[in-house]
């Protein structure tokens, strides 16, 4: 960075700048308060969203409690026990702990690097409000006696249409849908926040260690998430279509679903921990008034921890008969994860022993944290040693460990956050939180403790009742009693946050903690006043007078340059401002399209097709509303001087731009989605065997169809890049011409091939193999339909003179992802054609 | 007899596992006392201590040195464990094989071999003789279970279309409970076994009297009578009769089993009756219907009588 001028700025401030910087960023009022896209406050909702549904899943885990205090109870029947022990754990992971931790970094990135908002505010409160919608259906299906039933971890084939011939299971297939969904859309946000919306100076080096986590967090959903959605969808054409991916009489192999589910599933676990861990990081240097030590091997640890929680899956699988070799391999990378973290427990000691800790509530729940999550880390190890676990597994010992894991690692950092960052949101200051600590902290212990032992004894887990002479009897009831504690504890959470929490934009002291991070300088709406020149990890300590600087407008863009909201993009390492991003204001189209988003889910679980139909095309006409209105909207202005004696343009294309970021981030899940489309391939043909892979009497059709259709798709991408050369002369109804010859080109050449497999004789239903394939297909065609959806999308905007030499992020961001969709259409035709014939002969 | 103990131990991989879990346990404990230690001398220790372990040093030697070495060394000692476990008796007979079939919600047993063109067929129990390696073939007919013996072994997974093997041996006779540990359904908590070891001798006896045909002195032909109007034969064999439906378990031999209804209720002629009238109360979702509305009370205890004679 080479500033011209120094920054703090002491010349005074234009007169009216900042009531015009908060008149763009006011929040809507009233009734049309759910409009509302800022991130201070969709990050409260959906924190809120995910209190909500942790208490109601706490409820159905007192329901459980209460069922099995004594042997032989009738207080909840077989059916409705597993309905309610499979909601509890799928709430709890994707209701709730996901989204809290998501939207924990929804609230506090912005305030941490001092960005005014997201890049892409709307897809944050889309996400917020399908996740919210679709949540409330997915716990009501309890009072319809619909709720799934067969455990969150859905093995088929239990839960295949056979075993599970309700719609109980439809409804976790359809109903995990939009949480992916949602999920998906958290994780490229804050990827593309973190790294594009740093202060200018923060450097990736001098991130706050939250952010980093929240980075690694962001990446691991993008890589694990894709094999669930895979996993769901494969699952779901199973039971809708008879398509037989885990039936073994018909080649498939019901361990495949546990592959890709676990592939996600473990993953998953250090998804909730690292945030909760980042979380803590910034705490335990702010409570003990000194830096972090061993800021880089932290970060370190957590790149790492992201790295090996993908080679971890199998542990859950240890006694599914896989080769002994395989479970070394895997048993020593699940001993390898507890480096990392063992990396961060010290180094969190070792910035407590170098400081002065004051042991205030946020304090005392990071201690509670540490005693139940190493507790629960190395009874994770012990699980990790594969004879050990032979025992241990699916019994009572694994719900124990499972929960100090969980707890431990995220519900006491996520406490310890709720009372450290409370006076960030709210006027008033928690008062409870000694109260609720020690409850919580005894009644944990004293329900999950007991548990260890109920499992050495021989409890299984997911067991709606328990026979008398097991011995069994008092640690239940000691489990029953440690729950009734917990609820207590949440009770007085609940009050505390009822009576005391007051929302609004900070108290007096900016900064009570007197913490070093930039989410303690004067907040608005806006977040600060102006976007500071970071020259430090800890910039409150080691910039002194930075927050008054800054609320005086004295760093970078003190106002607003465009009369709309904005914020400022810097370049991904070394933080260098780039360009000014107009970001959008509150809105309705992302609430239409959530709910139609939730509609189509919902409605398609308890088939009324055309109703779902409906719901979705009203979503796509929502979320197309808003990209044409909200995005791409040209230079309005030229470039303005944000301060420092920089001048920076309003509108970028290309690789700076944040959409072309975004689409990034999309193309890395799809190709994982697609990856895992492979490994369905190859492990069913491991499965199967070479000899019947494909099946006797199989034919594929020649290699002269395929060999066309890779010449069309080709041709098609061709095109496209034709239709960008015209474009840059200038060019308007030929580059439209060129889009729809291209994706005729596409269409056919995907029609071709599909038609070809069709007349070949080869069959969805008949094998895994054909299965396999059709599923490949069904992937291609679902992206044809993109594509269709984005090349009209580009002719319309063409044709009203929105798409032009200089304004065409649109044009862009749909020419890679066209791009991408020829590369997938080519590893699908490849796929299906030339891997069977290799493997066949192998 | 109840014991689903992991430290109740009834052979000699039974005894590693539960050797292996103290140490894990000792190992674990000491680790959290060290670490929760190191905790509080930082909070409360005194300055020159509390400087020591604010080093980036401390992070490297607690955080990274410690745990390679303990870990390596625990990873090392587990293979080598992992390989003993199972291991062939040295010198001893060949392996006894048994094959074991998982259905909703009820445990198949089958003895290859056992009778000409076939073997005998039994449920929710397994007969072993002590001091002998018995291989267990298990699979399932329906979803995935998984089969446990805590006393003998570990856990192993009953999946369609796979057939998985554990070997396991007891030392001492005696009988002990299993029970199944993948969720398979409505009725998962109420699918146990029993594991029953006798001397070699006396596993003799009993695999020669299960080999007999089922025998239906007179004064149970009221009971044989009642089982065919009700269309028990429907579901389940018996073999020595003109019954040998698979749907359900085979009866050949039912009374000499320890329990009823997979482990459900011990077995007698009152627990059998129960069991025909009300299987639907005891275990509700089962296979079994309930034939309380279908047998009057004499038919109930004459049908029971027949089959708790059968042994």
């Amino acid at each position: 960075m080479t500033p011209t001028q120094a920054l703090p700025n002491p010349l005074p401030r234009p007169e009216g700048e900042l009531e015009a910087l908060e008149e763009v960023w006011k929040r809507p009022r009233g009734w049309r308060f759910v409009t509302v896209v800022n991130n201070n406050w969709i990050g409260v909702l959906y924190l809120g969203t995910a209190g909500l549904f942790c208490v109601f899943a706490v409820i159905l885990s007192l329901l459980m409690r209460a069922q099995l205090t004594v042997g032989g109870n009738d207080i909840l029947e077989a059916g409705t026990y597993n309905q309610v022990f499979t909601v509890h754990g799928t709430a709890m992971m994707f209701l709730f702990a996901v989204p809290a931790v998501e939207a924990l970094g929804v609230y506090l990135l912005p305030a941490m690097l001092a960005a005014r908002d997201l890049p892409f505010p709307r897809l944050s409160a889309y996400a917020f409000w399908a996740y919210a919608i679709g949540g409330f259906f997915f716990f009501l299906s309890l009072f319809w006696g619909v709720a799934p039933d067969g455990g969150w971890f859905m093995y088929p084939p239990l839960t295949g249409k056979e075993y599970s011939p309700g719609i109980n299971a439809d409804f976790w297939l359809l109903g995990i849908g939009f949480i992916e969904i949602s999920a998906i859309a958290g994780a490229i946000e804050i990827i593309v926040g973190v790294l594009r919306n740093r202060p200018p100076g923060m450097t990736l080096g001098r991130m706050p260690i939250f952010a980093w986590a929240m980075l690694v967090f962001a990446v691991m959903i993008v890589f694990a998430f894709p094999a669930v959605i895979l996993a769901t969808i494969l699952l779901e054409l199973e039971r809708a279509f008879d398509w037989p991916f885990f039936l073994s009489a018909r080649g498939g192999d019901p361990l495949l679903w546990q592959h890709l589910f676990w592939f996600f599933g473990h993953p998953e676990v250090y998804i909730i921990f690292l945030p909760a861990a980042g979380a803590v990081s910034m705490i335990v240097p702010a409570m003990a008034g000194t830096r972090l030590v061993g800021y880089g091997l932290v970060a370190t640890a957590l790149v790492a921890t992201g790295f090996l929680s993908f080679g971890l899956w199998v542990h859950h699988m240890y006694a599914t008969g896989i080769p002994s070799l395989s479970l070394a391999f895997f048993s020593a990378a699940s001993f390898a994860v507890a480096v990392p973290t063992g990396v961060q427990v010290f180094a969190w000691i070792a910035t407590l022993a170098s400081g002065r800790p004051r042991m205030e509530v946020p304090m005392l729940f990071v201690i509670g944290f540490l005693f139940i999550f190493v507790l629960g880390g190395l009874t994770g190890v012990m699980v990790a040693v594969v004879p050990f676990d032979w025992q241990a597994h699916d019994t009572y010992f694994i719900v124990a460990h499972l929960h100090y894991v969980l707890i431990g690692g995220m519900v006491f950092p996520l406490l310890a956050g709720l009372y450290y960052w409370a006076p960030l949101a709210s006027g008033g200051g928690l008062r409870y939180g000694r109260w609720v600590f020690w409850l919580l902290f005894g009644g944990v212990n004293l329900t999950f403790f007991p548990m260890h032992v109920a499992g050495l004894m021989g409890m299984p887990r997911r067991v709606w009742t328990y026979p008398e002479g097991m011995g069994l009897e008092l640690w239940n009831i000691l489990s029953t009693i440690g729950a009734g504690v917990s609820a207590l504890g949440i009770v007085l959470l609940i009050a505390d946050l009822a009576k005391n929490f007051r929302m609004s934009s900070g108290g007096t002291d900016s900064n009570p903690h007197k913490a070093g991070s930039l989410e303690w300088l004067p907040q608005g709406n806006y977040n600060t006043r102006s976007i500071p020149l970071i020259t430090s990890r800890d910039p409150l300590w080691d910039q002194p007078g930075l927050a008054a600087q800054v609320e005086a407008g004295q760093h970078f863009l003190p106002g607003t340059v465009s009369g709309r909201r904005e914020t400022l993009v810097t370049s991904a390492v070394d933080a260098a401002p780039q360009y000014i991003a107009i970001v959008p204001g509150p809105g309705w189209a992302h609430v239409i399209a959530a709910v139609g988003t939730a509609g189509f889910f919902l409605a398609l679980t308890v088939q009324w097709v055309m109703i779902s139909a409906a719901f979705g095309a009203v979503a796509l006409a929502a979320v197309l509303y808003w990209l044409w209105t909200g995005t791409d909207l040209g230079p309005v202005r030229g470039p303005a001087d944000i301060g420092g004696g920089y001048t920076l343009p309003l509108y970028v294309t290309g690789r700076d731009n944040l959409g072309w970021w975004a689409v990034v981030v999309l193309m890395l899940v799809d190709g994982t989605v697609f990856g895992c489309v492979a490994f369905t391939h190859i492990f069913l043909w491991l499965s199967n065997g070479p000899e019947s892979w494909p099946p006797s009497g199989t034919t594929l059709p020649g290699l002269m169809a395929p060999a066309i259709s890779a010449a069309l798709v080709a041709a098609s991408a061709a095109v496209v890049m034709l239709s960008d050369a015209v474009l840059k002369r200038g060019g308007r109804w030929a580059v439209a011409a060129l889009l729809l010859v291209a994706l005729a080109l596409l269409g056919a050449g995907m029609g071709l091939d599909l038609q070809a497999l069709w007349e070949a004789g080869v069959r969805p239903t008949a094998h895994a193999f054909g299965a396999s394939l059709y599923a490949n297909q069904f992937w291609q065609l679902l992206h044809l339909g993109i594509i269709a959806v984005m090349a009209m999308y580009v002719v319309a905007r063409i044709a009203a003179g929105l798409v032009g030499a200089v304004r065409r992020v649109s044009f862009d961001v749909v020419r890679l992802f066209w791009f991408y969709v020829v590369g997938q259409a080519l590893a699908g035709l490849a796929l299906t054609h030339l891997f069977p014939r290799g493997a066949g002969v192998a | 007899m109840n014991s689903q103990n992991v430290f109740d131990t009834a052979g000699p991989d039974g005894d590693r596992l539960a050797t292996l879990a103290w140490l894990l346990f000792g190992g674990g404990l000491i680790l959290f006392v060290a670490v929760l230690g190191f905790l509080l001398v930082a909070l409360y220790g005194a300055a020159r201590v509390r400087r020591t372990l604010g080093n980036p040093r401390f992070i490297v030697a607690g955080g990274i040195v410690m745990p390679v070495v303990v870990l390596t060394a625990l990873l090392l000692h587990t293979l080598g464990l992992a390989r003993a476990l199972g291991l062939p008796m040295p010198g001893g007979e060949p392996p006894l094989r048994i094959e074991v079939i998982g259905h909703q919600f009820w445990w198949e047993v089958r003895y290859p071999g056992t009778l000409p063109g076939g073997g005998i067929v039994t449920a929710n129990e397994i007969r072993i003789p002590t001091g002998r390696d018995v291989v267990l073939e298990v699979t399932a007919s329906d979803v995935i279970h998984s089969l446990w013996i805590p006393a003998l072994h570990g856990k192993i997974d009953m999946i369609p279309g796979l057939v998985n093997r554990r070997t396991i041996r007891a030392d001492r006779p005696g009988a002990m409970r299993g029970q199944c540990t993948e969720f398979c359904g409505t009725q998962h908590a109420l699918m146990a076994f029993m594991v029953v070891a006798e001397t070699p001798p006396a596993y003799e006896a009993w695999l020669d009297r299960q080999r007999l045909p089922a025998a239906t002195p007179p004064q149970h032909e009221m009971g044989r009578a009642v089982f065919a109007a009700a269309g028990c034969g429907g579901c389940h064999a018996v073999r020595g009769t003109e019954w040998d439906a698979r749907i359900g378990p085979d009866l050949t031999a039912l009374g000499g089993r320890l329990t009823i209804g997979a482990g459900t209720l011990p077995m007698n002629e009152g627990t059998i009756a129960g069991w025909i009238a009300g299987a639907q109360d005891l275990k509700p979702g089962n296979r079994m219907p309930s034939f309380a509305n279908a047998l009057d009370g004499p038919e109930l205890r004459a049908v029971s009588a027949w089959l708790e004679s059968l042994k």
